[in-house]
């Protein structure tokens, strides 16, 4: 039976649509996210948390492991994924309440989530450090 | 639609939960970051005592109340996130059971951490 069917090459279609996420969209999706990375980056916290409050000597380690420039990388991504989840779950709130609802306040205040986030990562990291 | 849903509160107590962990855990976010900031360098003995008497004795007691949401939270995040992208019913609750596994192993050390002190 002859194929009747696709007798051109169809064009192909990338999928280009994460680029037009709306801002909103992106704060949802790092929402999300950064949910995930604070439920994996759990088990490491409270393996900090352990060292530092176990003993004299365990508090020295903990200060000289958190020295080192990997685990402030980690640490400063796992403090952005916590205050980024932190400020979009506030501006959540009050969506919830039907505050802030129409699109051009929704869209300011998912800039300001951002904005807010980063600004506070950089703040605290540089407090912290 | 094949099924219709009918009768209240689907899924309204968890919707609830979620946020009422989240506000416990924003709370006492914030009084910890301003007992950290407002107070001097930070050593073993001034950590110890910030855990267990901090805030006037409260400290304990705000730590528990953090693991317990965060707990709860976690489970219910998690569980959505599970239902979104894994289909298959087995897969889906054998990620499920190691979740809430995972998470109840993690506030037992979290307990264990602090009783300890």
């Amino acid at each position: 039976m002859p194929d009747l069917t696709a007798k051109r090459r169809r064009p192909l279609w990338f999928n280009l649509s994460p680029l037009n996420l709306p801002v909103p969209g992106l704060v949802s999706i790092f929402h999300r996210v950064s949910g995930l990375l604070l439920f994996l980056g759990l088990v490491w916290f409270l393996f900090l948390l352990d060292m530092s409050l176990s003993s004299e000597s365990g508090f020295a380690h903990f200060r000289s492991y958190v020295g080192h420039p990997i685990v402030k990388v980690a640490m400063l991504a796992l403090l952005w994924a916590y205050l980024h989840h932190f400020c979009a779950g506030i501006r959540y709130l009050f969506l919830d309440i039907d505050r802030g609802v129409d699109l051009s306040t929704a869209r300011r205040s998912s800039y300001a989530v951002l904005a807010v986030s980063l600004a506070l990562t950089a703040f605290l990291g540089v407090k912290l450090w | 639609m094949t099924k219709v849903v009918v009768g209240a509160h689907y899924g309204l107590k968890d919707w609830l939960a979620q946020r009422i962990t989240a506000v416990v855990m924003a709370v006492c976010t914030l009084i910890f970051v301003a007992v950290l900031l407002s107070g001097g360098p930070i050593t073993y003995d001034s950590w110890k005592a910030l855990f267990t008497k901090g805030l006037m004795g409260l400290m304990p007691f705000l730590t528990l109340l953090f693991v317990v949401s965060a707990l709860i939270h976690a489970w219910i995040g998690v569980r959505d996130i599970l239902m979104d992208y894994i289909k298959p019913t087995a897969l889906r609750l054998a990620f499920e059971v190691v979740t809430i596994l995972w998470l109840i192993g993690c506030a037992g050390w979290a307990v264990r951490i602090l009783w300890r002190l």
